[in-house]
């Protein structure tokens, strides 16, 4: 057998996150998802609601500013804190 | 050649990629021009939220506003401020333009500030004259526009990722390819005109804190605007003139000084010292400070904690606000108090901006590249010191002047051939089994730009980091992307590879020392004006390569006089005038 590639993943602590009693994506809101300049939120299939997707925040704050119910929360990346 | 990638093909009279600061100016203008123009602005992301401005601004830095200073005397600034490397035409027609502009944003609802008599409340900020113009409610700037849009009938579609610009047979720009970072659908768009407003290559240089992510710039600005330029022939002025500001350390956005010069604050060295005169960001400014820095008396700060509660309370809320918003989270996890504690400041990595220095794509006095029916604005157009305001006011020119062509003329045909090399091109990494990360590719090649371009530019490391560069050109033929915004960040390091290539020939070829710490080459420390009084350009050759050209500099409209050429060069504060702007602070 050849020598097999492969990709190893490395993991973040999440610096956007959202609360999950307060988010209304399952009711079809898509605000923050919209309006993410880098495009890295997303929908948690498992949860419904809003998550951050990837590591490329540039904590600019509009998700925040804009969701309508208070719902997700950025925090200054862990590598600039 | 992936057969199962959509292909949508669409055609609008002019095309608009960028929309946030200059390209919804162009859209709009587009279409009051001329209503029977189709217009079609795209962006990569999301217009109503995009671009350097998305949170809005802190004021505007360059205001020329009548009964504060003229057209005249704002040229006779900003050539000199550029060591005199300007063609005055476009600074004059951004001067000239400036305030009808302003009051055109103040009708449709941008607030700027007033005084009692309702007049605006200028600020001096620049070594000679005064031009900035608060907006401490500045956060609605995109709201406003996303409305005119709204109102002007623009077309709008969000995440389409421009990559190319499709060229006809008599080398005039035809349309534009690119494609949709969520469904990665390929989009043929064809055009009469296309503007492009794709702001700084802001992803060059990789911040101190070692985060992609984490520039000065919107990092959606990768540099695509200035790739695409360059691929389609167009010629690209002053690279070499990087962008390298004074940041907050680690947090990297802008300390402010436009802000807080006015009401007492300044930037000082350990000691709590005044060393320069004048915060306005250029590049012997920037020289300065790196000086200050490498001199034991570093690091350098924002010094306000001398000031009364009320002005830092004043700061804090136009700071927090606006702009960049995060910042007072950000002082407060390190328990920075204003009041208590000087800034800690660093410098930035490097970019091409014209909004903050001079390098871009060269431009005339009409937003014309010199490529016919391709016409730029805002942070890539090479107006130096353009800022906010000129992004405005270009993408005003830039609009009128594209509508005007399209309305003259017919669509040309499109190659087949460039969809099909395009369209191989960019769809590559997703079809790959295996392949390099390319976030980890754009890691390595921006370690390699901090590594070896960073000024003071020494030949041998400019000339070592063109071999790196070649190594990852080859890269990029293995990259992989598991799905569309994988494939972004993959379309996104090619134009950073290519602005990385730019900024060390452009560099190379220019062999003087100008601009301060931007173009400081360590080979050539002096500057030398009977060679190098001139535009350096940068184009693709025809043997497919970079080519490089020398262009007088355009007679001035505005004559300077012999002693004020090197009113910036005085930046520096001797020990006495030191203690003196100190005292009166
Ligand atoms: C943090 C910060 C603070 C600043 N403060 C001030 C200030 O106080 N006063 C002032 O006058 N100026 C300030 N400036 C400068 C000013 O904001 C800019 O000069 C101006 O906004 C640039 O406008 P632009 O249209 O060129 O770029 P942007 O407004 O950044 O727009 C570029 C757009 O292009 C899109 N785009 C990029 N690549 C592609 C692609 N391949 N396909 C499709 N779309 C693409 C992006 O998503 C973005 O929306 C500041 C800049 C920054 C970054
Ligand atoms: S904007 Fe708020 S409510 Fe809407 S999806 Fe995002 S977090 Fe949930
Ligand atoms: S802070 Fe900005 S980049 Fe980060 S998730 Fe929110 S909108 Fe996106």
């Amino acid at each position: 057998m050849a020598f097999q590639p492969r990709s190893i993943a490395q993991y973040s602590e999440a610096a956007v996150t959202v609360d999950l009693d307060k988010c209304i994506a399952h009711k079809g809101c898509t605000v923050c998802i919209d309006v993410c300049p880098m495009d890295i939120l997303d929908i948690d299939p498992a949860t419904g609601k809003a998550y951050m997707k990837r590591d490329e925040c540039w904590y600019c704050l509009p998700c925040q500013k804009d969701c309508p119910t208070g719902a997700i929360q950025v925090a200054i990346p862990y590598l600039l804190r | 050649m992936p057969n199962d990638i959509k292909v949508i093909e669409s055609e609008y009279d002019v095309v608009v990629v960028g929309g946030g600061t200059a390209g919804p100016m162009a859209a709009i203008k587009a279409r009051e021009r001329n209503p029977g123009v189709r217009v079609l602005l795209i962006d990569k992301a999301h217009v109503k939220r995009s671009g350097a401005i998305s949170m809005g601004m802190d004021g505007l830095n360059n205001a020329v506003v009548p009964g504060y200073a003229t057209p005249e005397q704002y040229t006779k600034e900003i050539t000199i401020a550029n060591d005199g490397i300007v063609n005055q035409a476009t600074v004059y027609a951004y001067a000239k333009h400036s305030f009808a502009t302003i009051e055109q944003l103040d009708r449709w609802g941008v607030k700027f500030e007033k005084d009692a008599n309702g007049d605006y409340a200028m600020r001096k900020v620049h070594h000679m004259g005064t031009y900035v113009l608060p907006m401490p409610e500045g956060h609605d700037v995109k709201k406003v526009l996303y409305r005119q849009l709204k109102r002007a009938r623009v077309e709008i579609t969000n995440r389409i990722v421009a990559t190319r610009l499709l060229t006809a047979a008599d080398g005039s720009v035809n349309g534009v390819m690119g494609f949709d970072s969520r469904t990665a659908e390929f989009h043929v768009i064809r055009a009469k005109a296309v503007v492009l407003a794709c702001g700084a290559a802001g992803r060059l240089g990789l911040p101190a804190s070692g985060y992609l992510m984490g520039t000065y710039e919107n990092p959606t600005n990768a540099g695509d605007g200035y790739a695409m330029a360059y691929h389609a022939g167009a010629e690209l002025a002053n690279l070499e003139c990087y962008q390298i500001n004074p940041l907050i350390k680690d947090y990297n956005g802008p300390a402010c000084a436009y802000v807080t010069g006015p009401l007492g604050g300044y930037t000082a060295n350990n000691r709590g010292e005044r060393f320069i005169e004048c915060d306005y960001w250029s590049g012997q400014m920037m020289l300065e400070f790196y000086q200050e820095l490498q001199s034991g008396n570093g690091p350098v700060f924002l010094k306000l904690d001398h000031l009364a509660e009320e002005t830092i309370q004043t700061i804090e809320t136009i700071l927090h606000g606006n702009e960049r918003p995060s910042r007072g989270q950000f002082h407060a996890g390190r328990g920075t108090d204003y009041r208590h504690r000087m800034v800690e400041m660093h410098i930035s990595e490097i970019g091409f901006c014209s909004g903050h220095s001079a390098s871009g794509v060269y431009v005339n006095e009409r937003a014309e590249t010199t490529v016919p029916g391709l016409y730029s604005a805002g942070d890539m157009a090479a107006v130096p010191h353009n800022y906010m305001l000129g992004a405005f006011v270009y993408g005003w020119f830039a609009g009128v002047n594209a509508a005007e062509r399209a309305a003259a003329i017919d669509f040309a045909p499109i190659d087949a051939e460039q969809v099909e090399r395009e369209k191989a091109r960019i769809f590559a990494p997703l079809l790959r089994e295996h392949g390099l990360p390319p976030l980890q590719v754009e890691y390595k090649l921006r370690r390699f730009v901090n590594d070896y371009l960073q000024p003071p530019k020494v030949t041998r490391k400019y000339e070592i980091a063109l071999e790196r560069f070649a190594e990852i050109r080859e890269d990029l033929q293995q990259l992989k992307a598991a799905d569309a915004h994988e494939l972004m960040r993959c379309a996104e390091v090619a134009a950073i590879l290519d602005c990385a290539e730019m900024a060390a020939r452009a560099s190379l070829f220019r062999t003087e020392s100008r601009w301060g710490l931007y173009h400081l080459r360590v080979d050539h420390p002096e500057r030398n004006d009977a060679e190098w009084f001139c535009h350096a350009h940068l184009k693709k050759g025809a043997d497919g390569r970079m080519s490089h050209l020398k262009r007088p500099v355009e007679p001035y409209i505005v004559p300077i006089a012999e002693q004020e050429k090197d009113a910036y060069d005085r930046l520096r504060l001797n020990p006495t005038t030191a203690a003196r702007a100190v005292a009166t602070a």
